[in-house]
């Protein structure tokens, strides 16, 4: 059965002040997938995502909800169709976790009134499912690195859009936190969200990802496809100028798998140690 | 800030009770003095004449209403402000509209001086006119919040020096008046302009209150706002007129009361945590309650001279505020 394509990216061409950011980037999402775009620092991975959700205008090609324009979308057409967990940003203001929940469904709100009973179920609901559901009555402006970006999570979760987009979302985290955040993305993507990331971890995006798109500094792209054909060693080095090991080997396939009970191979990536490097 | 929010309804008989004690106080004190029972007592008898009847009827209840007025107009516009511009030490007269208003009430009172009318109406007329200069200049970049800022320091500034020459080369007399003006009090008799100002205040405020989402989704940052669907442009222009409105009028009717927008606000959420469904009606009704207080402290502490009210409010706020830094650097 053909997979419905949720977002279409032909012939991408975007430049800022007057310097190309990116070049002839083209690729498909389809409904329920893992995609995570990487890249070196400054390859255009955010420009990437916040034009691929209609915030900004391309100088060349295009980007598709079906039949609409991104950029031609309405900011709430757009927040129907896509929640976006930021990087982890500050909290001026303390809210209580429940209310910063809430505003996740601000665009389901009518004019003149508050959440709903429906709501809140919905905010609730989403708070368990990220396994926040103990913050509910903390105030945000005093939760950790890793509580906060679960609430985030469970914001973009109540906004019930199909598609959520992750930029960064877990780079500040530890290892146990940005592990956790991994299983659930996962889990939502197993459960038929269509997911859309910007990584810099390649061993987790690899486990979790359908697809990988892999920028060069410059914004080329450099390959698109599965994480077996897109994370090689030639292109690794090409995108981020360093040589890695890879190493597979297969999972026994107990975790929270598709049930299936295949054996799965994972890849691991090993830079070479400092070391080893040549002197200049 | 306390590490959980519990949401009770406490929130609303508290905020009541302040705002009931300040009406209290602000009705009994002054030059006059009365007992409670004496109060009760002119209350319940509307039609007894006397002479304390009369300073009940006449004088203190038109005044505590414009003091409440002016407070929640000044305390909601600091919210939306802080909101808007994710400050929380935003004030309502960042936009320059404080300079307006304060042009306008010097151009009255060195020129006009004598009707009661043309001061307020002026100051009206600036606080718009410096709003709307605003507005022009920021339009441009589509209302972007630094844009909004500079241009609002900058149409203030230029109020400014003009305001300097006129008071440097005003008589003496309306001199001592504008600074009286500017200084911020409720005594000019303003009450004429009460029903009017009250009634579109209170119209704003709903309208602000039943924006409460928006504001909250505001306080996120303009970026992921427009993540969670804000068409931004046009609903930041539509908080800053009304929240600008609200100041312009507030400033027409009592001139440049400080800190009320400021301490506010802030003072709520560390109470009741930051979320607007609660933090709008409360800090109308505690800013209310704030400014009532004050104006009864200024009427006074010097009887039978008054202190203009925008001294009081930046005495207690000032500390206050202090104190608040101090919670926060923690």
């Amino acid at each position: 059965m053909m997979e419905a394509q949720m977002l279409q990216i032909q012939k991408l061409d975007f430049s800022y002040r007057g310097k190309k950011v990116l070049r002839q980037i083209s690729f498909g999402v389809e409904q329920g997938k893992v995609v995570s775009i990487m890249g070196a620092n400054g390859s255009g991975k955010s420009t990437l995502l916040r034009l691929l959700r209609g915030r900004l205008q391309p100088d060349g090609g295009e980007v598709r909800w079906g039949n609409a324009a991104a950029h031609k979308l309405s900011r709430r057409e757009m927040a129907l169709k896509v929640a976006v967990v930021p990087q982890q940003l500050q909290q001026p203001f303390g809210f209580q976790v429940r209310e910063m929940v809430a505003m996740g469904r601000y665009i389901y709100q009518q004019p003149l009134a508050g959440p709903s009973r429906q709501d809140w179920k919905i905010v609730d609901e989403a708070l368990a499912s990220t396994d926040s559901a103990h913050l509910a009555t903390r105030c945000s402006a005093e939760l950790s690195g890793g509580e906060l970006q679960r609430v985030m999570l469970a914001r973009a979760l109540a906004q019930q859009a199909p598609v959520l987009m992750l930029d960064e979302a877990t780079s500040q985290l530890d290892m146990g936190h940005k592990r956790s955040i991994c299983l659930l993305l996962r889990h939502l993507g197993q459960n038929g969200k269509t997911i859309v990331q910007v990584s810099h971890d390649m061993n987790s995006a690899a486990e979790i990802s359908h697809k990988i798109l892999l920028l060069s500094p410059a914004g080329e792209q450099i390959a698109f496809g599965s994480p077996y054909e897109v994370l090689t060693s030639a292109h690794i080095e090409a995108a981020y100028g360093v040589q890695v090991d890879i190493q597979r080997y297969l999972s026994t396939g107990g975790g929270t798998g598709g049930g299936t009970g295949e054996s799965t191979e994972i890849l691991r990536f090993l830079p070479q140690p400092l070391t080893s490097r040549s002197t200049p | 800030m306390q590490p959980s929010i519990r949401h009770t309804y406490l929130w609303l008989p508290l905020c009541l009770l302040f705002l009931g004690g300040a009406v209290v106080a602000g009705l009994i004190y002054g030059t006059v003095p009365l007992t409670p029972s004496e109060l009760v007592d002119i209350l319940l008898h509307p039609q007894s004449s006397g002479l304390k009847s009369t300073v009940v009827w006449q004088l203190r209840l038109p005044r505590v209403g414009l003091a409440a007025l002016v407070g929640m107009a000044l305390a909601v516009s600091g919210t939306v402000f802080q909101a808007v511009l994710r400050n929380p030490l935003a004030d309502p007269y960042i936009l320059g509209v404080s300079g307006g208003a304060a042009l306008g009430a010097v151009l009255a009172l060195t020129f006009f001086s004598v009707q009661s009318y043309v001061v307020p109406s002026l100051a009206f007329s600036g606080a718009l006119l410096a709003l709307f200069l605003v507005y022009l200049v920021a339009r441009a970049h589509q209302a972007a919040t630094h844009t909004l800022i500079l241009a609002g320091v900058m149409v203030g500034s230029l109020c400014t020096a003009m305001l300097m020459f006129l008071l440097l080369y005003a008589p003496a007399d309306p001199m001592r008046n504008a600074l009286f003006w500017l200084a911020g009090n409720l005594a000019r008799g303003e009450e004429r302009w009460l029903p009017y100002g009250a009634g579109v205040c209170m119209i704003l405020v709903l309208l602000l209150w039943s924006r409460a989402g928006l504001l909250d989704v505001f306080t996120q940052g303009e970026d992921v706002a427009a993540d969670l669907g804000v068409d931004i442009g046009r609903e930041r222009m539509f908080l800053f007129c009304a929240a600008g409105l609200l100041v312009a009028i507030a400033v027409a009717l009592a001139g440049l009361v400080g800190f009320v927008g400021l301490v506010v606000p802030h003072a709520i959420r560390l109470l009741w945590g930051a979320g607007h469904t609660r933090l709008i009606p409360a800090a109308a009704i505690v800013g209310a309650g704030f400014l009532v207080g004050a104006d009864a402290i200024a009427r006074t502490v010097l009887a039978p001279a008054e202190v203009p009210v925008g001294v009081v409010t930046a005495l207690v706020g000032a500390p206050f505020f202090l104190y608040l830094l101090r919670l926060r650097g923690r």
